[in-house]
């Protein structure tokens, strides 16, 4: 692991503070993180969606059987569409998942694997925001639906876990990322923006409807 | 029927790759009604820029392909058989070329059939066209809103829902609360109402096939939708769901009649990336 430096380093643009990340995280970098900054992500980062979380949480893989160290990681919630090519694999399309499908398992996963950062989309539940106040973790969220986009930002496929088993969508893919943008929607501190937007919008809806 | 083989992968790469115009140039316009230096500004600009490199480098636009879901209009005298062959042909196919993620589980064994065919997949409804062509609409349904998608039975009193058009409205509103931001807001909604529910789920989708510029030929349903784009995008939700005033893009209602007992509305959603294509052959 790198020392105890951040490597969170920010800058200031018209659209506020953009703070750019070097993975994998520490405990310090995550704590540097609030709802609401911008970040720029750069190094390696792994996927794993529904599958991958089912089997860690029940099968609790000892760390040795995983081909990257999940210390720190960053696990994207993501399945996406990789090309096989001669020389090994390309990524053609790579945005976020709806996170919430993962909430039973991922509190357990950030004990198991000391992971400090989540990124997929929507948001998580209370028993994950509580996880990442414990165990020094983030949830970032990136762009909905912007697959493209954000695989022009993933320079590399740096490996492959549980594809045989699980599929091109459901495996864990190592992925090399460079610049790629996010949203700190969920932080250490016990903030959650999804929390704040849901709780207004039904109040919205109350007046709305009439209701109690 | 090769050529009608070839033709639907086409079809596929189309509906993968480039978005309608009527949808792009509606979430052009949010962009300009969101305010400067937002989160939403900059999520709607990510989002345009993602449909132009999609179109422009012909890859698809969301990683996630969906279920295709095919709504199939043939002559009389024309197999139905013949026509759904191309379909899976065209579909195994197009899963290589365009490419399309895999997305067909076995329910039994988990295992992904690793071409996006299987039992009931893609999904396919014929019905007999009025004239000689073939045509076949495609819609790529993206799991993630397939998921948030709502049935309800009214009257529902939690939502004082009765059995009338504000208790669909009110369905509506509360659908979209309980997706919040999960499924890649800002949302077009299909709405189906009537006497089964198999029936509506299906009706509720074909709404998601039409033109977010067409107008309901039912004047009280088109009231009902334009209120209802109103109402959702006071919420707060937003693009990506972090907030502002893009909630959805559209809203489509569909009607059949409905049974003395029974009052059945889905509430269809589908991300901002609502891709349909057609085919005439």
């Amino acid at each position: 692991m790198v020392g105890k430096k951040s490597k969170v380093k920010s800058q200031k643009s018209e659209a506020g503070k953009t703070k750019f990340i070097e993975l994998p995280l520490t405990r310090k970098d995550v704590l540097s993180l609030s709802v609401g900054d911008r970040v720029l992500l750069n190094g390696q980062l792994v996927t794993g969606r529904d599958r991958i979380h089912k089997f860690l949480f029940n099968e609790r893989p000892h760390v040795k059987e995983i081909p990257f160290d999940l210390k720190g990681a960053l696990l994207y919630h993501c399945g996406p569409v990789i090309r096989r090519t001669d020389g090994g694999f390309t990524l053609i399309a790579g945005g976020p998942t709806t996170s919430i499908r993962v909430e039973m398992y991922e509190p357990q996963i950030i004990a198991d694997y000391g992971i400090r950062g989540i990124m997929g989309k929507g948001g998580m539940g209370r028993k994950t925001l509580q996880a990442l106040k414990d165990h020094g973790c983030v949830y970032l969220h990136t762009i909905s639906g912007a697959a493209v986009y954000l695989a022009d930002r993933i320079k590399r496929v740096a490996g492959v876990w549980k594809l045989e088993d699980f599929g091109m969508a459901e495996a864990m893919w190592i992925l090399e990322v460079e610049d790629l943008p996010s949203i700190v929607t969920m932080d250490a501190h016990g903030r959650s923006l999804h929390e704040e937007i849901e709780e207004k919008s039904y109040e919205k809806l109350k007046r709305l409807l009439g209701l109690p | 029927m090769d050529s009608l083989r070839d033709e639907i992968v086409n079809l596929y790469k189309k509906a993968a790759t480039s978005l309608p115009q009527d949808i792009e140039e509606s979430l052009t316009q949010a962009a300009k009604t969101e305010k400067n230096g937002s989160t939403a500004k900059a999520a709607l600009a990510s989002i345009l820029e993602n449909i132009r490199i999609a179109r422009e480098k012909e890859r698809p636009l969301c990683q996630d392909t969906g279920v295709p879901v095919f709504f199939v209009k043939v002559p009389r005298k024309r197999s139905q058989i013949e026509v759904k062959n191309s379909i899976l042909e065209a579909t195994r196919i197009a899963t290589e070329e365009v490419p399309l993620r895999p997305n067909a589980v076995d329910i039994i064994s988990d295992k992904n059939s690793g071409d996006n065919t299987g039992i009931g997949f893609p999904v396919i409804y014929f019905e007999e066209s009025p004239d000689n062509a073939i045509t076949l609409d495609l819609m790529l349904k993206g799991s993630g809103c397939e998921n948030v998608s709502q049935l309800y039975k009214l009257p529902f009193e939690e939502l004082k829902a009765e059995r009338d058009l504000d208790g669909v409205r009110r369905c509506a509103l509360d659908t979209i609360c309980r997706a919040q931001g999960r499924a890649c807001p800002p949302y077009i909604l299909g709405i189906g109402i009537g006497a089964s529910r198999d029936q509506v789920t299906k009706l509720a989708k074909v709404q998601l096939m039409r033109d977010l510029e067409d107008t309901n030929s039912i004047m009280t349903l088109s009231e009902l939708e334009k209120r209802l784009i109103a109402e959702i995008n006071q919420l707060g939700i937003g693009p990506l769901g972090l907030g502002g005033k893009t909630t959805t893009l559209g809203v489509k209602i569909g009607v059949n009649h409905r049974h003395p007992a029974s009052y059945f509305v889905e509430v269809c959603i589908s991300c901002w990336a609502d891709r349909r294509a057609r085919l005439t052959w």
